[in-house]
């Protein structure tokens, strides 16, 4: 018999970081109808307002300086609220507050001025703190959706001109079809273990394992359709067709937001699957999980068609989305890594920080195409930023550190990120594909460097448009990348405190 | 908190620059100065590294430790010291920097304040290379070296330079980057990343390898440093590098740079992984002589003066790799005093090289001819330094070498033969480089534009004065220097000796 369960059953305290930005969005949604239309900034600054909110409460949770009931699940186990949950919503929320802040002035100057943009984009934040803090596959679900159809919307903003609906479509039947794989997945995983949440599934592949029954094979199937349903949202080869197509089509300040955003969201929840729900999911004759030589194979063809392809690119949204696909290779030899029994942990907090370092570093390096991109949506070449270290040079100098942080040069958070993957990698003996991770970071050099030697080698006029919030937003991305990079323990304090609800 | 120990002072001191002079320098004569001033304040703190020195330690010194990173399972720290080893790498840092400086003044007038914030980050780097005790951090610094490099020729450099620039980068870090790989193994296996440690476990037992890994270990990080040296056939970064980078590049390119490499056999490579070390010793002892013989006969076909310079250095540093794996404390200490010789030397060739190439824009011999009868001064100077790189007795150069020689003759982890063909390179160095003096500086001054040149301008004369003081301090001073090194080296070899036999019994 269904009872309606009361209010203090939901544990809603321990959701607070998602229920302040739900509840901001919503009122945000509301309010906006009574903003003048040339009077947005107001939009802006509250839906920076809210994100600051949230993210206040999530670093006090995080840092335990206020305990929300943290470590118990909340709407009956379909949210976990853990160190995990907070990590991940700390890294959205820095994004999100960074993609408003890029958002202003080019939205302004481009005439894109609306006020359903800030709330899209807190509706996807939203989605993405969700993905970390599933407990479900159900809220992965609904929390996936809930992070991609805003920015479907997004990627068409400007939408008079065909690039961008271009992309938006593409983005949006691509989406909807790799949606399909996921619920796909997930009704096998039902249908193998009767239930879909993770401490179920994780108790029920044990039974599966020990009875040695063959719908474990079932099993196996669903976690591959989800993996490569959530494949899709962190642009892994061969799911990542969609990315440089709707990145370069997509409005700039979309792509800084989106880039970081649909990844963070994407890895926070095959963390949950993989690590919370199949750890143990490991075939007779095995060492490791079942999924795990799956994964580092994705890894590998990931980092070396990014990277590889990424050398021949001339248009610098098309770069930075090859770009953005290797690095979604690095972070998988950390999620492959956690296959692993005894790495898990290490593995999983090396994904958070790859992130971390990742959302500054990036954000920054499309904060930097926008100020130099024209209102018209061109100008985004590499040639266009050509003599751009004489014209703007504390431009140029976040652009250059940008740079070398994606390629991993020390003293930056980018190199931060990548020791402890690789770390992570080799604890966990994936040797090879951490030696291919290693090789191709060689690679992505020099087109990063190419970034530079055009920035400051070469001659040119570096026009660019910098008014003060993307400013300041860029300021922030490349000092962020610089301090942890120097204080790296502020990475590894971050991720101290995740450890693996069920297993491990 | 401990006290601040020296080694911090010196490192920190650049770094310490480099923020004063981003806050208060205005105009490029302030960022000239400044960087001169810090280099020199750091130039003159370093000395009291000599005088604080400790012999009677052969392990590290004037040490210093902070945790800076904290994980389960291992700790990262900002652990810093100098030993016999690495105090004379370190004063030739600080003593080839103000000179980099000086030298610039003239030469570089294009976006100067960038040129002397990336001097200061260079000297900052370098330092902690050579200072730095855990591997992350030395990781760290290693790397960080390449950025302001790869500016430095890219920016101010000749007519090829971005070719250069993205080539010495990517050459390098591609080495480095397995290195990498070997350091987060050990870093996994022990727990920790501090070299001290590590080799303290390594001595007890409690930390040990299978003879494949421990191969695969030092061949990692061997490929890492022998680019970086660079050992023949790894070295083909090097000519573009040199030729392309501004005087004052190629001078810490050869001064301090290339030293990187060596002194990470000399730190990692043989206390590591001795037992490689010893398996391995016949080969890079052969690919040091190929080195010397290939960089001298490559240099003598040189018709650009920097480019003879440039191979000249390959075939130097062949000799400090020929000494450091004879694996005893003759060589290794030979080895050590020719990188701190051959930074003054060959740093002091390229400012020579320079000071031409500012008056005439080419480097070409051909161009020159009878210089002396112009610029006497420059002249007399270019002679001594020539002479010091070939390797006349009484002056720098031959006490390295010779020492080199005298230990690898007498070593037991390789043969003779080493010796007897290295040799034949100390013959070539005076042929390639009597053959340019003579070119350049000798004969009939019957090019019409040489005749008017002025001699040496007050700040070139005050970046080549040390250099030949230098020249003649170590030429008949050495055993102050090996003095110093004495405890530690000592030390070394019979760490590597040691784990050696404990392994054969």
């Amino acid at each position: 018999m269904f009872t309606v369960p009361s209010l203090s059953d939901l544990n809603l305290a321990a959701t607070l970081p998602a229920t302040l930005l739900a509840l901001g969005a919503s009122v945000l949604l509301v309010l906006d109808l009574f903003v003048p239309k040339g009077r947005k900034a107001l939009t802006a600054w509250l839906a920076l307002a809210v994100l600051g909110v949230s993210l206040i409460v999530a670093l006090l949770s995080l840092g335990d300086v206020v305990d929300l009931g943290t470590g118990e699940g909340a709407f009956f186990g379909l949210y976990i609220a853990d160190s995990f949950t907070d990590a991940v919503s700390v890294i959205v929320l820095v994004t999100a507050m960074l993609g408003v802040a890029v958002a202003y002035n080019y939205l302004e100057r481009t005439g894109m001025q609306r006020g359903e943009y800030y709330v899209l984009l807190l509706f996807s934040a939203l989605g993405a703190m969700l993905m970390g803090a599933a407990g479900d596959l159900v809220t992965v679900f609904v929390a996936l959706e809930l992070l991609s159809i805003p920015l479907y919307i997004l990627s068409g903003f400007r939408w008079r001109d065909e690039g961008s609906e271009e992309s938006a479509l593409k983005y949006f039947i691509l989406g909807a079809f790799a949606s399909g794989f996921l619920v796909y997945g997930i009704a096998l995983i039902y249908g193998a273990t009767g239930t879909t949440a993770f401490g179920g599934i994780w108790a029920a592949t044990r039974d599966l394992l020990a009875a040695d029954a063959a719908t474990k094979y079932v099993l196996l199937l669903g976690a591959g359709m989800v993996l490569a349903g959530l494949g899709f949202k962190v642009a892994a080869v061969p799911f990542h067709m969609w990315t440089p197509d709707v990145y370069q089509g997509a409005p700039t300040s979309v792509v800084a937001y989106m880039s970081v955003a649909a990844k963070v969201g994407g890895f926070a929840a095959l963390v949950r699957v993989l690590a919370w729900g199949l750890p143990d999911f490991v075939l007779s004759g095995q060492s490791a999980a079942a999924w795990q030589s799956t994964v580092w194979l994705i890894a590998a063809l990931t980092m070396i068609l990014g990277n590889v392809v990424a050398v021949a690119q001339n248009n610098l949204k098309r770069l930075l989305a090859y770009s953005s696909i290797a690095h979604a290779g690095y972070i998988l030899i950390a999620v492959a890594a956690m296959g692993t029994a005894g790495v898990a942990n290490e593995a999983a907090r090396a994904v958070v920080i790859y992130l971390m370092a990742y959302a500054f570093t990036n954000v920054g390096a499309f904060a930097v195409i926008v100020a130099v991109e024209r209102d018209d949506g061109g100008h985004t070449d590499i040639d266009n930023v050509r003599g751009l270290a004489k014209e703007q040079p504390v431009l140029a100098a976040s652009m250059a550190v940008f740079m070398l942080s994606l390629a991993g040069v020390p003293l930056t958070a980018g190199f931060v990120g990548k020791w402890f993957v690789f770390k992570a990698g080799l604890a966990a003996d994936l040797v090879p594909v951490t030696v291919i991770g290693v090789l191709t970071s060689a690679i992505s050099a020099y087109y990063y460097l190419r970034v530079i030697w055009f920035m400051y080698f070469e001659e040119g006029e570096g026009k660019a448009q910098i008014a003060w919030p993307l400013a300041w937003g860029i300021s922030v991305a490349a000092i962020g990348t610089l301090i942890l990079g120097f204080f790296p323990y502020l990475l590894s304090d971050m991720a101290r405190g995740i450890a693996l609800a069920f297993g491990g | 908190m401990e006290d601040i120990s020296l080694v911090t002072v010196v490192f920190m001191l650049p770094l310490v620059g480099f923020v004063l002079m981003l806050i208060f320098a205005r105009n490029d004569d302030a960022y000239r100065w400044g960087a001169l001033v810090t280099s020199l304040v750091t130039f003159g703190v370093s000395l009291l590294l000599v005088r604080h020195f400790d012999t009677s330690i052969a392990g590290l010194q004037m040490v210093q430790k902070a945790d800076w990173i904290t994980a389960d399972g291992f700790t990262i720290r900002y652990y810093v010291g100098i030993d016999g080893i690495s105090v004379w790498l370190v004063l030739l840092t600080t003593f080839i920097m103000p000179l980099a400086i000086l030298i610039s003044f003239r030469a570089i007038q294009e976006r100067v304040p960038l040129y002397y914030m990336f001097m200061l980050i260079m000297e900052w780097a370098m330092l902690g290379v050579f200072v730095a005790q855990d591997l992350f951090l030395f990781y760290v610094f290693w790397e960080i070296t390449l950025v302001p490099m790869y500016f430095l020729i890219g920016i101010w450099g000749a007519e090829q330079r971005i070719y250069a620039a993205v080539k010495f980068f990517l050459y390098t870090m591609a080495g480095s980057l397995l290195m990498l790989l070997a350091i987060l193994w050990l870093g996994n296996q022990a727990g920790t990343f501090s070299v001290p440690d590590i080799l303290a476990m390594l001595k007890s037992g409690e930390l040990s390898f299978s003879t494949g890994t421990e191969r695969l270990l030092f061949l990692a990080f061997a490929i890492a440093f022998a680019i970086k040296v660079p050992m023949w056939p790894l070295h083909s970064w090097l000519p573009d590098a040199h030729v392309q980078a501004p005087t004052a590049g190629s001078v810490i390119l050869a001064g301090v740079l290339l030293k990187m490499g060596t002194y990470g056999f000399v730190r990692f490579n043989l206390p590591l992984f001795p037992e490689a070390t010893k398996t391995f010793a016949p080969y890079f002892a052969a690919l040091a002589v190929i080195g010397i013989i290939y960089g001298a006969w490559v240099s003598y076909g040189q018709k650009d003066m920097k480019k003879l310079v440039a191979y000249s250095s390959i075939s130097h540093l062949g000799f400090v790799m020929l000494g450091i794996f004879s694996l005893n404390p003759a060589g290794i200490q030979g080895g050590i005093l020719q990188m701190v010789n051959h930074g003054i030397s060959t740093g002091g060739l390229f400012m020579i090289v320079g000071v031409l190439y500012e008056r005439r824009h080419t480097k070409l011999m051909k161009a020159f001819g009878g210089i002396w009868k112009a610029m006497p001064l420059y002249s007399g100077v270019a002679l001594v330094i020539v002479l010091s790189s070939m390797g006349l007795p009484g002056l720098n150069g031959f006490v390295g070498e010779f020492t080199i020689l005298l230990g690898s003759a007498g070593s037991h982890a390789i043969s003779w033969w080493f010796t007897a063909f290295a040799a034949v390179g100390v013959i070539l160095a005076a042929v390639y480089m009597l053959y340019m003096f003579n070119t350049v500086f000798m004969g009939a001054l019957d090019k019409e534009e040489n005749k008017n040149l002025p001699d040496l301008r007050w700040h070139e004369i005050y970046a080549l004065i040390p250099v030949l003081v230098m020249v003649f301090v170590i030429g008949v001073q050495a055993s102050y220097f090996f003095n110093l090194m004495d405890g530690s080296v000592a030390q070394l070899v019979e760490h590597v000796n040691g784990v050696m036999s404990a392994a054969m019994r």
